[in-house]
């Protein structure tokens, strides 16, 4: 079987195409090729060039942004036909902005690598409570919670979460990432935070890691 | 106050496009005027990290006070002809409007104690924070958000505020997923139409406010849309050419304000301030290499260019060898305003704002397109424009064509990532419809989510 089909949805996904990606996926299928090859000779191979292309600053977060838009559309395609759910999320992430703190941009962005890690992300948005943090743990069971403040004076908010979280008994088998303009790596350490990088876009690497290390 | 429509440059010539000089300069009672040829500090500051309650704001209050009088002490010692602080109001002093209010009496009262005791001229920008966002909005224009910031602004006003700005943010989130998809018609969709109507509505009140307590209704910022994607940009996130593009695109908006009735100085962090000023002749404050303080940008020396105050952004109080962080900046932007207006007085001003251009024109496409002679061909073109759609629209377009002309002519450098960018961002645009209400049709049905609903801007 010759391999053009899927150098074309190669090119497609790179470039970001979601409809080009989606119509090659189905010619592919046409042609017989099974939804497992298309999937990962196809899609996940290109992504993880993009991917790679996205740390060595090769290429820009729109150009990172269409193509996992462009790998949703073609696996949209296929999610009927595959045999069994190759995709798994590998831990969950609730993330929010500090109460009073209504900047989200980076917090957005760390979503995006997150997801891009393969983890299932539940955003609860920016300026959130402590209870509403709270109760989202208690609703979704995440495996990691990540706290973002951009002002000097709602850092300490990450403070109070992580403290009620303590006080709730929820603090044990929870991973706690902190971020944002004004945190340095000792205030994060201070307040008792797991994971921080002043670079959001090494924030899922380093999640990925922590979470193989520890138990849940 | 009437609503202007700007069709004419107040700037014509590229030897009037100068730091301290602008066409509609500002007199104050204390014999500051700005943009009648000396270029002021403007020093921006905020709290430590700390929380903002109910147990610490008389903490709060003491920093406030500590740090002005730090600033003034420091500005006294070094004999400036004049000084503009800035407080940006923390998010709690907004939504808590007596917080802020009460900030405001107590900086100013420093300050005149300066101005009476040792003569230091003095003027306060007040800026509350733009709090309409969140789950719980109601509306733009009505409602506990507006309310707050609306009741702010008025009692910041009767308080001791000088000029009022703010840094507003209608259209944010629609323009934050424009930034992040380099999306030139959703980010065109959330300038042209939904912050433009945004700050009609919210500048015709913060002007009358401005009247009726008798200050200056100063101007506002694309900080939370041109800013975003410049930090972006800086940071390899995004393409520098979009940043730019952007930021052109942002000055259609931020100008609203002045159509309304703000006279500037436009608030420091709107890196679009050349073309305001160039429009509308109203003086500008500006920040560049002092406000690496607060964040890192590739047009440091070029910002200060055709300045008319000169701001650090902000910087939050920690002490440091030469002392706390805002007497340093202070210190810092004293020591460039002097280099400025020495230049200025030698009748070298044109030399040094040239190699303040120069310096940095070159090395990337948002710089370039902040060069004064490059300022007047985009703005030339933007008011030909006869909606603030259709202004947007033809700054995108004249911002693509004067970076291509730079690329070729040499005097811009780009790679060819960003040359890529440019043709797309070129073609994306030609993709816009004309007609305006097919256009908000279009982007209503495809951009209505959680985060923007049109029905908050009675858009629908």
């Amino acid at each position: 079987m010759d391999r053009e089909i899927l150098n074309e949805l190669t090119v497609a996904l790179q470039k970001g195409d979601a409809i080009k990606t989606q119509k090659f996926v189905k010619i592919a299928l046409k042609k017989g090729y099974e939804p497992e090859q298309i999937l990962t000779e196809g899609l996940v191979s290109s992504m993880n060039t993009i991917a790679e292309k996205f740390k060595k600053k090769q290429i820009f977060v729109p150009d990172l942004l269409l193509a996992t838009r462009a790998m949703n559309a073609g696996i949209f395609i296929l999610k009927p036909k595959l045999k069994k759910q190759l995709f798994s999320p590998i831990g969950k992430v609730l993330i929010g902005t500090i109460e009073g703190d209504l900047h989200d941009i980076g917090k957005n962005l760390v979503k995006v690598f997150l997801e891009r890690a393969g983890f299932e992300v539940i955003d609860l948005g920016n300026d959130v409570p402590v209870n509403y943090f709270i109760e989202a743990i208690k609703k979704f069971k995440p495996q990691i919670l990540g706290l973002s403040a951009s002002l000097t004076t709602t850092m300490y908010g990450m403070r109070d979460v992580i403290k009620a979280l303590e006080k709730e008994g929820l603090r044990e088998n929870l991973l706690i990432v902190v971020g944002g303009v004004p945190i340095t790596e000792s205030f994060a350490t201070g307040i008792g935070a797991d994971i921080y990088d002043m670079d959001g876009t090494k924030v899922a690497d380093k999640a990925k890691e922590k979470l193989k290390c520890s138990n849940f | 106050m009437a609503k202007v429509t700007f069709n004419e440059l107040a700037i014509n010539n590229l030897n009037d496009f100068v730091y301290g000089h602008a066409p509609k300069k500002i007199k104050f009672d204390n014999g500051m005027v700005i943009g009648g040829g000396t270029v002021y500090p403007e020093v921006n500051f905020t709290l430590p990290p700390m929380q903002v309650n109910k147990n610490t704001i008389s903490k709060a209050y003491k920093q406030y006070k500590e740090m002005t009088e730090g600033v003034c002490q420091r500005a006294m010692e070094l004999q400036v002809p004049g000084l503009v602080i800035e407080i940006e109001l923390v998010p709690d002093m907004t939504f808590n409007p007596e917080w802020g209010i009460e900030t405001t009496k107590i900086v100013k009262e420093v300050m005149n104690e300066y101005q009476d005791k040792n003569g230091l001229k003095s003027l306060l920008r007040i800026t509350p924070v733009d709090v309409r966002e969140g789950n719980d909005l109601e509306h733009m224009w009505r409602g506990k958000h507006w309310d707050l910031v609306m009741d702010t602004f008025k009692g910041c006003a009767e308080n001791g505020a000088d000029l009022l700005s703010i840094e507003s943010v209608g259209g944010k989130n629609l323009h934050d997923d424009g930034v992040m998809f380099c999306d030139v018609a959703k980010t065109v969709f959330s300038l042209g139409i939904v912050a433009a109507r945004d700050m009609e509505k919210l500048w015709e009140n913060i002007v009358k406010i401005a009247e009726e307590t008798n200050i200056i209704p100063a101007g506002d910022t694309a900080c939370a849309f041109a800013n975003t994607s410049m930090v972006l940009a800086v940071r390899g996130m995004i393409p520098t050419v979009f940043s730019a593009i952007d930021r052109v695109m942002c000055a259609v908006r931020t100008m609203i304000a002045n159509e309304q009735g703000a006279i500037g100085p436009d608030k420091d962090c709107g890196y679009e301030g050349p073309y305001i000023k160039a429009i509308t002749g109203t003086p500008i404050s500006m920040e560049g290499k002092s406000a690496a303080v607060a964040h890192n940008s590739f047009c440091g020396n070029i910002a200060a260019a055709v300045a008319d105050l000169w701001s650090n952004e902000a910087v939050e109080n920690k002490r440091l060898l030469g002392g706390m962080t805002p007497e340093i900046c202070t210190e810092m932007l004293v020591y460039d305003c002097r280099l400025m207006n020495q230049f200025t007085a030698s009748g070298n001003n044109l030399l040094m704002r040239d190699m303040l251009v120069e310096s940095d024109s070159r090395l990337d496409a948002h710089a370039y397109i902040m060069k004064p002679s490059v300022v007047l061909n985009i703005a030339k073109e933007i008011i030909k424009g006869k909606t603030h759609l259709e202004r947007t629209k033809i700054a995108a377009k004249a911002a693509v064509q004067e970076i291509r002309k730079g690329f070729e002519n040499g005097s811009l450098e780009l790679n060819e990532r960003e040359l890529n960018y440019l043709n797309m961002i070129d073609s994306q645009l030609e993709s816009i419809p004309d007609n305006e209400e097919e256009f908000i049709a279009d982007m209503i049905e495809n951009n209505t989510t959680e985060k923007f609903d049109p029905k908050k801007y009675d858009i629908a």
